[in-house]
This record gives C-alpha cells, sequence and structure tokens, in this order.
C-alpha cells in the first residue's frame, strides 16, 4: 500500500526551515552533546527518548542503533524530529542553554538518524513484534495519536484496525504541518513504516456514524461489539469560523486556517484566488502563524496577523512568531474583528475595533482592508463531540473535550480509550504519541488479563 | 618582556621554538618562511642516502570533533638529493645568521659519518643532530631506533661523530625502550654534547574496518608508523623527566613530543628542557602558531618573575617523585562551585561509577540514595541547602554535592567537568606531619592491615 500525491501542490514551493544534517555534520554536533546523566532534554521530551543515548550512537556511526533507540520510546520519532517545537521542549533545556553555548541541535539529529536508518535500509528498527494474540483494537481517526497506537498495539501483538473519514492517513501530521517544517509526502512515508507492520490496517474513506445509510460507513455500536477495544482520536474538529454578524465573505478568499492548509499541502490543483497583495491571518494561536508565515512565503507581499490582544498573550510560540516576522509577517495587536467588509460581492478587508483586554471598544470600528482573510479563531467541535457521543459513556468536558484517566487515557466506557488533540484541546504530535503509549500500555493490560476493568 | 633567548651547548638561540626533523624542515624555503614567522630554530628533515617513499604516510587519531590528537607517519628520512639540500642550508644560514640552523643526520658506515658530518658543517650549521629514534623503515635497516635501542651501539656511533665534529652533538633518542636513561647514559658516555626527545613511538593508529587494513593505507597494506602529536606529551615528559633527574645524567636537553602551546613549551622546559622542538602542531596549523608561543611564554615569564627563559629551566624537576617519597597525609576534597555549575551531572555519574560513590544529588532521601547505589550516606551537617535554581537557572536539584568524609580526593569529577573551574580540589590541612611510604618501610611499619601479609604473618 502506497500513500501517493499528486505533484504540483503548493507546499513543494517551500523550502526547508531546518535542512537534513550531511553526515559529517551531524557527527560534528553529535560529539558536541555532553551526554549528560538523567539529561534534562530526556524529562523535557514527552515521550522520553533517551536522547544522549541516541546521540552518542551517532557519533559511533551506529545509526541504525540510533534509530531503534528514538522509535523504542517514540515510534512517528520522524515526524517528531521534524515538527517538535524542540526550542520549547528538549533543545530549551539543553545544559548549553545555562552555559551561553548554543544548544545540540536535537531535532535535526534526530531526523537524520531515523532518515538514514530507513534510508539505508536498516532492519528490526521497530522492537520485535510479540506473537499475535487474537485480539483486535478499532482506532477511530488516522491522526498521529492512532498512528502511534496502532503500531505499538500491532508490535503487542493485537491486530490495530484504523478508521479514517478522509483519504489519506495522518490528520494534521499530514495535512496540517507547516510545509517549511515537514510536507505531506514526508508524513505519508512515515505511515507506511507503521502500515508494513503486519498487524495494521488502515481503512480510510470510512465514516463512523450512528446508523449505517450507505458505503464507507461503519457503526459505532458495531465497533464496540466487534471489536475487544477502541481507542478514540478524533481530533478537534473543523475551523470556527467569525460569528453570524461578521456576514459572510467570497468563500475563495474567506477560508479556515486549517482547510487553507491542507488545501496547500494535499490538493495539487489549488491556487492562491488572483491578484492577493494584503492577507490577513485571525487569531494568535500556532496554527494562525503557520498560516501567516506560509502566506508569506508563498509570495503575499503584505500578510499581517490580526489579533485582538496583545503579543504577550499569544498562545503562538515567541520561536515561530520571530520566524514569521523574519520573514516578513506584521503583527497588529489589540484589534478585535467584528465582520467581513464587502463591496459588489468582492472582498475589501476586515472591519476591526481597537480591542481592551481582547473587546471591541465602541467607536473605534475602522476597516483594514485586505484582499484574502484566513480565519484561525479555534475549532469547530459540533460535529467531533456529536462523534463521541456515539460511543456511550464517553464524557466531554465544558471544552467538548473528551474525558480520560490520564495515568491510563481509558474514558466512562470501559472498552474506549482515547488519546491525542481531542483529549488535550490540541497539541503537539509529540503530546499524541505520549497519549497513545499510555493508553497502549493499559489496553494491553486489560487486554491480557493483567488486571480487569 | 623577558628575555627570550637562549643558550644551548654555546649555541644561542632567539628563543627556545625550534622546528622538528619533519616535513616542515624540508626544504630552504620553507625554513626561511618559518624564520620569518619567528621560529627560532629548525632541524632540518634527515639527511642520509637517497630513499623512497610510500603513498599515504600519515594517519591521526581524532577525539570528538578533536583532529589529530595524535598523529602518525610512515615516511623516511629526507627523499631528496643531497646536494639540494646543502646548498639550500647553506641559503638559509647565510640569510638568517642569528637562527640556529641544525643538520640531521642518518648514515650507517663510519667512514659515512665522516663525510655527511663534514658537508653538513659546511653549511654553516650550528649543531648536528644525529637521528638514533626513527622507530619505522630506517629501523629495519639497522638505523634510527635500532641504533636507539642499543645502548652500545648509540654509544659507539656518538664517539664517532663527536670526534669527527667541529660543533656540538646532538644525540636523539628513542622512545621504543624500556629504560630512557640506559641509551641517555650512553649518549653521554659516547661524548655526546646533549640529547633531543623523545622521537615518535612505535605505533600503528586503528584499522580501516572496511578495506581491513590497517592505517594509513598503502594499498593492501601498512606498516607500523612514528607516534606523535598532542596525545604523546605525557610519554615524552616522562622519558625526558627521567633523564632531567637523574644525578648522573646532567647535559643539555631538547624537548620533544606534542608541544602545540606556549604552556606546553613552558612544561617542558619546567621539566628540564633548555629549548622544545615543534612538528605535529606546525603540521597542523602551519608555522604562524609560534607567534601566540612567544608572546605567550614571555607574558607568562612576566607574571612569575622571571627575566629569562634560564630561570625557568628544570624549575619542577625535583618535585618529580618517586611514588614512595609522596606525602601520605596530604588530602584534597572536590568542591562543586553551584553557581558554575550547569546540571550535566557527569561528575554524579563518573563518581558513582568510576570512582567512590561519594557525589551526591539534592533531595534524595537515604532510601533513595541507597536504591541508586551509594554504600555511605553524608552526614546531616554536610548536605547544603541548594536554591532553587542558581544564577544560571539550573534547578538546584540538578546540583551535585560531595560527601567531603568519604572524597578520596582523586580528581575524576573535575576532569569530567565541562566547565572549567566549576570543580575544584581544595587542600585539607589535616595536622598531620609529612610521611611517605618510604618513611614507613625505613621505619618497618610499611603493611597495610587486611591483606596477604597480615595473614602470612600474624604477628604484624
Amino acid at each position: 500500500m502506497k500513500y501517493r500525491l499528486d505533484s504540483g501542490r503548493l507546499e513543494e514551493r517551500f523550502a526547508e526551515w531546518k535542512p537534513a544534517y550531511t553526515k559529517a555534520e551531524a557527527i560534528a554536533e553529535a560529539n558536541r552533546c555532553l551526554y549528560c546523566s538523567d539529561a534534562p532534554c530526556i524529562t523535557a521530551c514527552p515521550t522520553h527518548i533517551d536522547i544522549p543515548t541516541f546521540i552518542k550512537k551517532i557519533a559511533s556511526e551506529n545509526v541504525a542503533g540510533s534509530a531503534r533507540t528514538i522509535l523504542s520510546a517514540n515510534v512517528l520519532g520522524y515526524s517528531c524530529a521534524r515538527v517538535c517545537p524542540v526550542e520549547v521542549l528538549c533543545v530549551g533545556k539543553c545544559v548549553y542553554n545555562q552555559w551561553g553555548r548554543a544548544p545540540i541541535q536535537i531535532g535535526k539529529l534526530q531526523r537524520f538518524a531515523v532518515e538514514t536508518a530507513w534510508n539505508e535500509g536498516a532492519r528490526g528498527l521497530f522492537p520485535k513484534p510479540l506473537p499475535a494474540t487474537g485480539k483486535k483494537v478499532a482506532l477511530v481517526g488516522a491522526g498521529p495519536a492512532s498512528v502511534a497506537a496502532a503500531a505499538q498495539l500491532a508490535l503487542a501483538g493485537h491486530k490495530a484496525v484504523v478508521y479514517e473519514k478522509g483519504a489519506l492517513p495522518g490528520g494534521l501530521n499530514t495535512l496540517g504541518i507547516a510545509p517549511y517544517k515537514m510536507q505531506a509526502s514526508d508524513a505519508l512515508d512515515e505511515i507506511e513504516w507503521v502500515a508494513d507492520l503486519e498487524l495494521v490496517e488502515f481503512r480510510c474513506g470510512v465514516e463512523v456514524v450512528e446508523r449505517v445509510s450507505g458505503d464507507g460507513q461503519v457503526a459505532a455500536s458495531s465497533l464496540l461489539e466487534e471489536y475487544d477495544a477502541v481507542f478514540l482520536a478524533i481530533g478537534i474538529g473543523g475551523d470556527a469560523m467569525l460569528g453570524a454578524s461578521a456576514g459572510a465573505g467570497p468563500a475563495e478568499r474567506v477560508v479556515g486556517a486549517t482547510e487553507w492548509i491542507e488545501r496547500i499541502k494535499g490538493d495539487a490543483a489549488y491556487r492562491l484566488p488572483s491578484n492577493v497583495e494584503r492577507a490577513v491571518v485571525i487569531g494568535g494561536g500556532n496554527t494562525a502563524l503557520d498560516a501567516a508565515h506560509e502566506l508569506r512565503v508563498l509570495g503575499v507581499p503584505e500578510v499581517y496577523l490580526v489579533y485582538r490582544r496583545s503579543e504577550t498573550e499569544m498562545s503562538g510560540y515567541a520561536h515561530e512568531l520571530s520566524a514569521a516576522r523574519k520573514d516578513g509577517v506584521k503583527l497588529v495587536e489589540n484589534r478585535a474583528p467584528l465582520s467581513y467588509a464587502v463591496e459588489n460581492g468582492e472582498l475589501r478587508g476586515l472591519n476591526v475595533a481597537h480591542a481592551s483586554a481582547g473587546r471591541p471598544v465602541e467607536g473605534t470600528a475602522e476597516l483594514f482592508p485586505a484582499d484574502f482573510i484566513v480565519v484561525a479563531i479555534g475549532q469547530d467541535r459540533a460535529r467531533h463531540t456529536q462523534l463521541a457521543r456515539l460511543f456511550p459513556g464517553v464524557e466531554l468536558d465544558a471544552k467538548g473535550r473528551v474525558v480520560v484517566d490520564p495515568a491510563t487515557h481509558r474514558t466512562g466506557n470501559r472498552k474506549v480509550w482515547s488519546g491525542g488533540d481531542c483529549v488535550n484541546g490540541g497539541k503537539e504530535v509529540v503530546n499524541a504519541v505520549e497519549h497513545a503509549k499510555i493508553a497502549v500500555r493499559d489496553i494491553c493490560n486489560t487486554l491480557n488479563g493483567a488486571h480487569h476493568g | 618582556m623577558a628575555d627570550l633567548s637562549i643558550d644551548f651547548c654555546g649555541v644561542k638561540s632567539p628563543n627556545p621554538f625550534w622546528l622538528a626533523s619533519a616535513p616542515p624542515t624540508n626544504s630552504g624555503p620553507q625554513v626561511m618562511r618559518a624564520f620569518e614567522a619567528g621560529w627560532g630554530g629548525a632541524v632540518w628533515k634527515t639527511l642520509g642516502n637517497p630513499i623512497v617513499n610510500v603513498s599515504s604516510r600519515y594517519a591521526a587519531v581524532d577525539y570528538g570533533n578533536t583532529r589529530m590528537m595524535g598523529l602518525n607517519n610512515i615516511e623516511l628520512i629526507t627523499d631528496r638529493p643531497l646536494e639540494d639540500n646543502l646548498r639550500e642550508m647553506t641559503e638559509v644560514k647565510k640569510r638568517f645568521p642569528k637562527h640556529v640552523l641544525i643538520a640531521s643526520l642518518m648514515v650507517e658506515t663510519k667512514e659515512e659519518w665522516k663525510e655527511i658530518i663534514r658537508r653538513s658543517e659546511d653549511t654553516g650549521a650550528d649543531l648536528l643532530e644525529l637521528n638514533f629514534g626513527c622507530p619505522h623503515g630506517m629501523c629495519e635497516r639497522g638505523m634510527g631506533s635500532a641504533v636507539g635501542e642499543e645502548p652500545k651501539v648509540l654509544q659507539e656511533i656518538t664517539s664517532w661523530a663527536v670526534e669527527y665534529a667541529q660543533v656540538p652533538v646532538i644525540i636523539k633518542l628513542t622512545p621504543n625502550t624500556s629504560d630512557i636513561t640506559e641509551p641517555g647514559l650512553a649518549a653521554r658516555a659516547g661524548g655526546a654534547h646533549a640529547v633531543s626527545l623523545i622521537n615518535t613511538i612505535k605505533s600503528i593508529i586503528g584499522i580501516d574496518l572496511d578495506r581491513m587494513v590497517p592505517y594509513p593505507p598503502v594499498g593492501d597494506g601498512s606498516s607500523n608508523g612514528g607516534y606523535c602529536g598532542p596525545a604523546v606529551k605525557p610519554i615524552a615528559l616522562h622519558l625526558m623527566g627521567q633523564l632531567s633527574r637523574h644525578p648522573e645524567f646532567g647535559l643539555p636537553i631538547s624537548g620533544i613530543g606534542g608541544v602545540s602551546t606556549w604552556r606546553d613549551a613552558a612544561e617542558f622546559i619546567a621539566l628540564g628542557a633548555t629549548t622544545v622542538q615543534v612538528c605535529t602542531a606546525v603540521m597542523h596549523y602551519g608555522y604562524r602558531i609560534v607567534e601566540d608561543m612567544i608572546e605567550g611564554l614571555s607574558e607568562f615569564l612576566d607574571r612569575k618573575g622571571m627575566a629569562t627563559v634560564g630561570e625557568l629551566v628544570g624549575r619542577a624537576t625535583s618535585s618529580y617523585k618517586d611514588w614512595g617519597d609522596l606525602d601520605l597525609n596530604y588530602k584534597v576534597i572536590a568542591e562543586i562551585d553551584q553557581e558554575a555549575c550547569i546540571g550535566c551531572q557527569l561528575c554524579y555519574v563518573a563518581c558513582m561509577d568510576g570512582a567512590h560513590q561519594c557525589i551526591h544529588l539534592p533531595g534524595r532521601s537515604a532510601e533513595e540514595a541507597l536504591a541508586a547505589g551509594h554504600i555511605h550516606l553524608p552526614k546531616p551537617e554536610h548536605v547544603p541547602t541548594r536554591p532553587t535554581e542558581n544564577r544560571k537557572g539550573v534547578p538546584g536539584s540538578r546540583i551535585p554535592y560531595v560527601d567531603p568524609v568519604e572524597c578520596v580526593g582523586c580528581n575524576l569529577c573535575s576532569l569530567v567537568c565541562p566547565v572549567p573551574g566549576c570543580i575544584t580540589m581544595a587542600a585539607e590541612d589535616g595536622g598531620k606531619p609529612f610521611e611517605s611510604w618510604n618513611d614507613r618501610v625505613a621505619r618497618g611499619d610499611a603493611i597495610v592491615p587486611g591483606g596477604l601479609a597480615c595473614t602470612i604473618n600474624p604477628s604484624k
């Protein structure tokens, strides 16, 4: 099975932000590592990869061993190497920071190890799978949490069947990562390695529904009946848009951020509308930063990030903002979006008001001219909460997140575990992998009869 | 500024920095550039009967990102015609009369020695250095280290050379011998005016695991070569120290072996050398390194209140002692500067696995410490209060501390610490007088309880 994307995708025009190391570069960087004892970088990694050990193995040119160390702790160690915000995780905790010296480039080394080992055809990079148990687990949604869980279940001898509504597996890791970090084709390569495991099966284009009414559907109740366990990793839904009072803009010029990013990554036919000169991205999170940065790299002359609070309150990473600024993105703080300005069916811009503590100040409304608007103000959870509720006993909190026991990631339904963005409200791939590890450990204990729930 | 000029066997040199006989002294144009850069003297690439060389010739030991910690070579003496070398030596001496030109020589028969000494001296060379050290290729033909390893032969050839020579004769010694004082004293007995050491050490630098051939590969094979560079400095200092402290030796010494900086040079001089010879560092970085060597040594002498290099010569020789003469009551204890610490805990793991388990991590209970492998726990008064984080932002919980009762003062933690000056070894005044093992032996009290001696001789 090969997941292929047509070429001509806009993401192919992006250069890599952090280019791959050559062997000589990797060895030189690996040799800088102090090989700390009980290293702070390990503690900072949500999946606790033994970083100094894998780096030491790069230095000794034991690249397969290095990849093995990485993948034994994190089956998506390749993606994580490319997309992790290492600046605030492992690299941020490198002891060199405290010494005023450049920290070890752990992400680039991790990429080198896994990529080189795969490219050289190294064998046995995943641990040897345990004998098949005959048990089977359904995984709903093919995002990173499910891909990681499927791999680990298969390695533990359980059959893992992943149901995905879309045509491609990988979720946001395939179609949501900023292209200068990783392109969809690389994400799909990694999924191939997981899909090659004997007990893993992806069923893409299959929607989980309450009652089957046609092809490409499966009932939640039948998953609960037919499988020994279910893992819910259904993400956090589509883009939220401005409320009804904002009116409507032309669909090709007013877009939701994740949907737009998905198109530049996965849709070879997609192009920006003609003559985009001045784009606005509404929001202050990492998706907003990604979208703004991507617009600039695609050649839009002016790109503004319009945020209703101040820079210090942004939820997006400071290092991402500074990288976006370096590429020309401008931040407009304390502006609340009011409505789309449309004349004769043409987008003129965004009506905004000055904002105080995030709220519009009366009498300050003005037009912020724009000919392309990307909305990145969060997710519309309606469909996903609906999906979660198809599994009786699964509870959601006030923010629509699936409630789990943090020690086991088991939900209120004894047969259902959950992880990824639908549990934490939207974090990194590495967090999804850690959820999968915790859940799979508990699923295995339960299926193997270690304890009875 | 201190006076760096030195007198070596009556020959004046503007400074103690000479180039060793090696590729950097292969030709006139090279030696002239070296003298222009500031080198005080140069020992020409060894003259002798023509040879042929192989390709490749050098291989190195790297450590981490540090290249050429050690270098070895299977190159022979000069491969240039003798006439060319002698003509260029004459030109060099004419153009640089105040710099020291040393002719390095290696031939076989008495007649050859006589001839080559005469012709070398005709160039104006200030000194002769007899190469009894080369440990590869030439020794298989009965020259080089084959001579240096046989004190009787060494002494005889030395006496020939001294007989024929008008200028002082230096004997270059090989380290490939079990006791350096034997060839050293043989050189003296043969009438040598000085020695230089060490020549290179017999070595195989490594194996090319793809070709299954030792380095440096010459087609499908290789040979043992001569090892040099920073890695050999400790061996060189030891062998040189054996001679410089020997009561019957007393000849001037030109120290060789891994000298790369003014500090290395100062160490050789403090242990008894009058000049030093440099090769690998120049092969690595070029003649230009001498600028820092000159300036650094001069600054050092000023700081120490020494007006000349001569005042430094041999300053440390008398403190090179036999183990039995060391003070058993001297005690140092490691101290970790919590503000300088970066929290890598390399000291902790080194002490736990490689030393005496006396470095602890803060915040551990006694049970946790024992479970981690500690075999003794610090007294409560020795457990420091660590701040939440130090001025660098390192969490206090990552900053180890030393149990001063159990610390044996081995130095290991201070050696592995990546931050210079973070771990110091502080001398403790134990209030006990000097006492060496030899003192105990002299008193008839050289028995440590708990060993075989107690069983064999229970009365002790």
